[in-house]
């Protein structure tokens, strides 16, 4: 029972990372169905914003739980604006062209920001500082959760419900589902659609961002390349869930590293790709729109 | 299409047949090969890469009754930076010989081959060494091309000795009695990260991984099999790992669930660093041993303090011994640069075959090779002699440890 409850946090821990980035993917696709494959390279950039501004502050001497705040904070102001750079240089000036053009133009961003980060920084790997705290629990707590899981489910879980807040209550989250059920209605009736889109991708670079800190000072390394593998995870889980449905991308995230991690405890850990991406399949079979993903007809 | 087939075979044996040719002839006369400053007044020499010594003789009676040594390996290529020391420090060497006598009162003349670690290429340069009645061969660099050039040396009794080719099976699987190398092979590194586990940390139960990768597997399936053939402990998990995943958590609680006293890695130092950070975090305070992938300045940077403790097999430090730093000194003197990879084990493969030549008192196969087999030998890279396989006894791998921030030798 122990071990099965390991297994769960440890695959709750990865699950609510990977629906932390699927978010992005999956708001970016409600409201323009455009898959917005340099999304895994905001989570990078993140990370490596948050080590650099970790780096500076350590020498400021400044301590601990402090450094996580302000880096995470400047990390997230950092990924936003690339967000918006994003979509603003590579996205809106396709708005209009076939489907296609957008996806090889993301494809090409994620190229771009990969090989730029490699340049300007290094292709070895760079130790994350363990930023998070350690905390003591008591037994036998101690085994099952680390105080780096506990915050990691806890802050992705608070972003989460900031974000159905924001979605549901707000002014620019009703903007945002009237664009999303009908892009030229909601420009008849005055929304201005292109900033509402702008804020869709700064808020899913945001949740990247906050990601890619937690991943950096989880597992204590970063590189250019681990925007890569988040990313088709995220997109995996995005597409799990029901890709444009946003209880979905944190269903499909959460199926997802359970999945891998019940794989790599009771099978093999040398098959958790392959277990985790044979669910996927197997659930596309059954439910060919995703988890909670509702079919679309398509207008021919 | 017949015709097509069968000109293209046509086209096909004249290009080798082309670069056969080409191998054999330009290594000869090579006129741009940096010549040891100490060569200059045998300028006069027919060729450049006799070092005929005795000022007396002339380069033709010289050669009549010289003893030949071939040199074989890449020499021009990508690959050619694996071969290009060991050719240079023979150079110089041979000139050293030669100046002070020669050996068994006979000069040594080198023959340098280029077979650019390509197997094709290396039989015709065997084909070539050997009917230039060559006695012995250091060489070749690459396994696959020793490998192909090894059956044309054992037909002609010519004795090879590697001082690079690791593949394990070209010593243990018997085929080529006439072959040695002054590195220690593939396996040996993983039998010793089996054997420290454990005789020294005396764990009797063991945790495998690896991060499927050539290099990383082989580890650890060579450190698998030595635990088994050992039988002093229990492998009770055995498992591959997905580099560049975001957690291992997971498989760390399957190595406490199962019990494990020790955790063998095999792999590089970036999943190593995660593997060691991650127990840290789950409190899994077992010893972990890797191999030479992970002992460098990359995990002591990336791993921080979870380093602190961590073993590692990697070759020996070498570099202490007074005649390896003679050599090395005497390399930078000459040629004015540090010597590359496998200097150490490629002048080691040039003084066994020398001190050999010497014992046996001929260039014979079969005494050579019994002298080789007999005599110990101080080199490069430590005192050496061979045993029944080829493999050099004294070369090898060491286990570090991580402590204070730096590897130092533990055994």
């Amino acid at each position: 029972m122990e071990y099965f409850l390991q297994l769960f946090s440890s695959g709750l821990t990865r699950g609510s990372i990977y629906a932390l980035i699927a978010l992005g993917y999956t708001m970016v696709y409600g409201i323009i169905q455009l898959i917005n494959f340099a999304h895994g390279e905001i989570y990078m950039i993140g990370a490596f914003v948050a080590l650099i501004v970790s780096g500076v502050l350590t020498i400021y001497g400044f301590s601990g739980a402090s450094i996580l705040v302000f880096a995470a904070v400047v990390a997230v102001i950092y990924a936003a604006a690339y967000g918006y750079t994003l979509e603003r240089i590579a996205y809106r000036p396709l708005r209009g062209a076939p489907r296609l053009s957008p996806l090889i133009s993301a494809i090409g961003m994620s190229i771009f920001l990969q090989n730029y980060v490699l340049l300007a920084q290094t292709p070895d790997f760079l130790p994350f500082p363990a930023l998070i705290p350690e905390f003591e629990f008591i037994e036998p707590l101690a085994h099952i959760i680390g105080s780096a899981e506990l915050v990691i489910l806890t802050v992705s879980t608070i972003s989460m419900i900031a974000l159905t807040a924001l979605i549901k209550y707000s002014r620019i989250g009703k903007a945002m589902r009237a664009t999303q059920q009908d892009m030229h209605m909601a420009r008849l009736v005055g929304i201005d659609v292109d900033r509402v889109i702008s804020v869709t991708f700064v808020i899913g670079s945001v949740l990247a961002a906050i990601g890619g800190v937690l991943v950096g000072s989880y597992i204590g390394q970063i590189n250019f390349y681990i925007g890569f593998m988040a990313g088709i995870k995220a997109f995996t889980a995005a597409v799990l869930g029901g890709i444009g449905n946003i209880p979905g991308a944190v269903l499909g995230g959460l199926v997802l590293g359970l999945s891998e991690a019940f794989a790599a405890g009771y099978i093999s850990s040398a098959y958790e790709d392959v277990f985790a991406f044979g669910v996927l399949v197997l659930i596309l079979i059954l439910r060919p729109a995703g988890l909670l993903g509702r079919a679309v007809k398509q207008k021919v | 299409m017949k015709l097509l087939s069968h000109s293209a075979k046509l086209f096909i044996t004249f290009l080798f047949a082309i670069l056969a040719l080409n191998s054999g002839c330009s290594q000869e006369e090579q006129p741009g090969a940096p010549q040891p400053a100490a060569q200059g007044e045998q300028a006069t020499s027919e060729s450049s890469r006799t070092a005929d010594g005795g000022s007396g003789t002339t380069a033709k009676s010289a050669r009549a009754e010289s003893i030949i040594i071939g040199v074989a390996g890449p020499h021009t290529g990508d690959l050619a930076p694996y071969g290009i020391p060991t050719m240079e420090a023979l150079e110089m060497l041979a000139v050293e010989v030669n100046n002070s006598g020669g050996l068994l009162g006979r000069p040594v003349t080198l023959l340098a081959m280029d077979d650019q670690c390509k197997p094709e290429i290396a039989t015709n340069v065997a084909t070539n060494l050997v009917s230039r009645g060559a006695s012995i061969v250091i060489g070749h660099i690459c396994s696959g091309a020793t490998k192909a050039a090894l059956g044309i040396y054992k037909e002609a009794d010519v004795v090879a000795i590697s001082p690079s080719a690791t593949n394990p099976p070209l010593t243990m699987d018997g085929e080529y009695p006439n072959f040695f190398r002054t590195i220690a092979p593939d396996d040996k590194q993983g039998q010793l990260a089996a054997e420290f586990v454990t005789d020294t940390l005396g764990a009797k139960k063991i945790a495998i991984l690896h991060d499927k990768g050539d290099y990383g597997k082989g580890f650890a399936d060579y450190a698998q099999l030595a635990f088994e053939e050992a039988g002093q402990a229990e492998v009770v998990l055995y498992e591959g790992v997905t580099p560049g995943a975001m957690d291992y958590s997971a498989v760390i609680q399957k190595i406490r669930r199962e019990g494990a006293e020790a955790v063998v890695f095999g792999g590089y130092h970036p999943e190593a660093s995660k593997l060691v950070g991650q127990m840290k975090k789950k409190r899994l305070d077992i010893p972990f041993i890797g191999p030479d992938g992970i002992k460098g300045d990359g995990f002591l940077d990336i791993a921080g303090l979870n380093a602190e403790g961590v073993y590692a097999t990697g070759p020996k430090d070498v570099s202490t011994f007074p005649l390896n730093q003679k050599i090395r000194q005497a390399y930078i003197d000459t040629y004015g640069k540090e010597p590359g990879t496998f200097f150490d084990q490629g002048v080691a493969a040039w003084q066994a075959a020398l001190n050999a030549i010497q014992v046996a008192g001929t260039t014979e196969y079969a005494a050579v090779s019994k002298a080789l087999k007999t005599s110990r030998v101080e080199t490069t890279v430590g005192q050496i002699k061979f045993d029944q396989h080829g493999d050099a006894e004294g070369v090898g791998f060491s286990v570090y440890q991580v402590q204070n921030g730096v590897f130092v030798q533990v055994q």
